[in-house]
């Protein structure tokens, strides 16, 4: 059964009898990014751990590169790991902290001294090999343990939260770095994060989870434009969620108030059924040019810079609009009665 | 218009505040004034005294004295190799266990912080009957030879330091993110026993100074428990020289003081802030 160069087979953890993790199944193929995404609690991280050997799993199976190594001890699996809170040993310096996973593996020291340097450049920091942990930003603290994690030419990499603790400026440019670096040595790796954003921008695939479990597995794109679940679609991205009843599911037709509006996604309830209707806030226009028209009133604007959000109370709710910031863009003020229009392709129904 | 007169009360506080905070820095010097003549005029007076051994001159005779004393060197030596294997038996004992509870059963550390209080809750004497009712007789008669008493001896010690050891421990645990830390060195690929040696204690290294250092300085005059266990130790030969002799209690007081100054010196020394590594 296991193709992938990861896999977990019905992984499942308790801790003293609540259930953190269940049925967890997945394959990551060799040199695949693939991120768990979740709110804290999920059991995103309780899964990473299980795969470094933190956690031991209360059933099911782990294999790495043909091997299963469920129960291995985490000095045994050769994976490379980066903490949030990164971790460094402070009685290290650089270079120590780097070369400490080759000191274990008995490398001699020119050998090791090469491999610190080579990895002092891919990160950056060539001449920071002296330094000591506490005498480095966060950013370059962070940099330094990937370089450690990676030292040991590990057949793995995993990534806890590594850029939680950062600024946001800092935060995107190591993440860039991340993704370059991870292509460059085409290092298969697990990312844990909460943040959608990152899990969107770096991973070739996403798992989003939730209460322990997975509610979907797929491709940025994918998970951001079909959700499989309520959850999925509300924690990736911003969602509208408009009350409406299925008037006739074959055509897609359905009724919000007096307005009739229609789907091009599949329609299973039946007429009369009350469901409700699905549409991201950059689909939405604030006229009448699409297919789906209704009427309302703007409750707020907020300028966001690239984006402007409006929030627009319609009969049946209040619809968030996105729209995109132009200089020759004339602010809508609240107030103001508005038509507010999005596509049939661009809306799906969920029960 | 009586409601304008409200804000003057503040106008007129304001400006007593000065002479105020003038004033209670004036007090606070007096307070350590008077605190500092407490600790130092004894001190000064024992010195005083300490000179005084030959008749009419100042001296340090009572210093050459008390080092020509047959009993000096070896009571002090006995008590030095006594509270170095105190410590290190302190330390095997309590850096594994505050480890352990740090990492694995933080719910315990409330537990083990009580137990290791106790030495400051139960009184020497209490402790020394106590040891000598359970281990003066069979099947353990560990108080039969001077030896096996100074074993035993040591071992009270050991557990005298344990309100020391165990919190300078638990603090320099609580500093470095023990979980993390030990995780980070699996991963790479260590195994236990590396892990101790090459990330716990390095870094607890501070730590175990100044817990070392205090269970010096305690174990180095103990006077009660050596008394009854009758141990030729420091403390016991300190309490014969102060009734036998008229000058070398004070010279010794002197020297007794200078040690244990030298024991925080260093830990201050060692800890203190802005130092790396």
């Amino acid at each position: 059964m296991s193709g992938g160069f990861l896999s977990l087979e019905g992984v499942r953890k308790e801790f003293d009898g609540v259930v953190a993790v269940d049925t967890f199944d997945l394959e990551v193929e060799p040199g695949e990014f693939v991120s768990f995404l979740g709110p804290s609690g999920c059991g995103k991280t309780t899964t990473l751990r299980m795969v470094a050997g933190f956690e031991e799993p209360t059933a099911g199976t782990i294999r790495l590169a043909g091997k299963d190594v469920t129960n291995a001890k985490p000095n045994e699996r050769n994976i490379g790991m980066v903490f949030q809170s990164y971790a460094l040993f402070p009685n290290m310096t650089v270079s120590e902290n780097i070369a400490f996973g080759l000191r274990i593996r008995k490398e001699d020291s020119a050998a090791r001294q090469e491999r610190v340097d080579e990895l002092l450049a891919l990160i950056h920091l060539p001449d920071k090999g002296k330094a000591y942990p506490n005498e480095l930003s966060g950013g370059q603290q962070q940099r330094v343990a990937l370089a450690r994690a990676l030292a040991i030419r590990p057949q793995l990499l995993l990534l806890d939260e590594p850029l939680s603790a950062l600024d946001a400026k800092i935060r995107d440019e190591l993440r860039a770095e991340i993704r370059r670096i991870q292509r460059q040595l085409n290092i298969t790796t697990i990312y844990v994060t909460h943040d959608q954003e990152e899990a969107l921008a770096l991973s070739d695939r996403v798992v989003v989870m939730s209460k322990g479990l997975m509610e979907q597995v797929g491709e940025p794109f994918e998970i951001y434009n079909n959700p499989a679940t309520g959850f999925v679609a509300s924690f990736v991205g911003q969602l509208n969620r408009l009350p409406v009843s299925v008037i006739d599911g074959e055509k897609g037709l359905v009724r919000a108030g007096q307005t009739e509006l229609r789907t091009t996604s599949l329609v299973e309830s039946p007429a009369g059924t009350e469901v409700s209707l699905m549409m991201r806030p950059e689909e939405l226009t604030l006229d009448a040019s699409e297919e789906n028209v209704l009427d309302g009133t703007v409750e707020s604007v907020t300028f966001l810079g690239s984006i402007v959000r409006v929030q627009v109370g319609v009969s049946v709710g209040r619809l968030t609009a996105d729209l995109f910031n132009e200089r020759l863009l004339k602010l809508p003020e609240v107030g103001d009665t508005t038509q507010i229009s999005f596509p049939a392709h661009a809306c799906w129904v969920m029960v | 218009m009586t409601i304008s007169t409200t804000p003057l009360p503040v106008e007129v506080e304001a400006p007593v505040a000065k002479p105020a905070a003038k004033r209670s820095r004036l007090w606070a010097w007096l307070i350590f004034i008077a605190g500092a003549l407490y600790f130092l005029v004894p001190l000064g007076a024992t010195f005083w005294w300490s000179l005084r051994a030959e008749a009419g001159v100042l001296g340090f005779e009572a210093y050459r004295r008390l080092f020509d004393d047959a009993n000096f060197w070896p009571s002090f030596t006995e008590s030095v190799v006594n509270a170095v294997a105190a410590i290190l038996l302190s330390l095997i004992i309590i850096v594994p266990t505050a480890y352990w509870v740090t990492l694995k059963l933080p719910r315990l550390r409330p537990v083990v912080e009580f137990i290791t209080l106790l030495p400051f809750v139960i009184p020497a004497v209490v402790l020394v009957f106590g040891l000598i009712r359970l281990y003066g007789r069979p099947p353990l008669l560990l108080t039969a030879t001077y030896d096996s008493s100074r074993v035993l001896l040591i071992c009270a010690y050991a557990a005298l330091s344990f309100p020391y050891m165990f919190r300078s421990v638990d603090n320099g645990l609580r500093a470095m993110d023990v979980r993390t830390l030990t995780e980070a060195a699996l991963s790479l690929g260590a195994g236990w026993p590396t892990v101790m040696r090459r990330v716990i204690f390095p870094n607890l290294r501070v730590a175990l100074l100044s817990g070392a250092l205090l269970t010096f300085a305690i174990v180095i005059g103990e006077l009660t428990i050596a008394l009854f266990m009758a141990q030729q130790t420091f403390g016991p030969y300190m309490a014969n020289l102060t009734r036998s002799k008229v000058y070398e209690p004070s010279a010794m007081a002197i020297v007794a003081f200078a040690l244990t100054w030298v024991a925080m010196g260093t830990i201050a020394l060692v800890t203190r802030p802005g130092r790396r590594r």
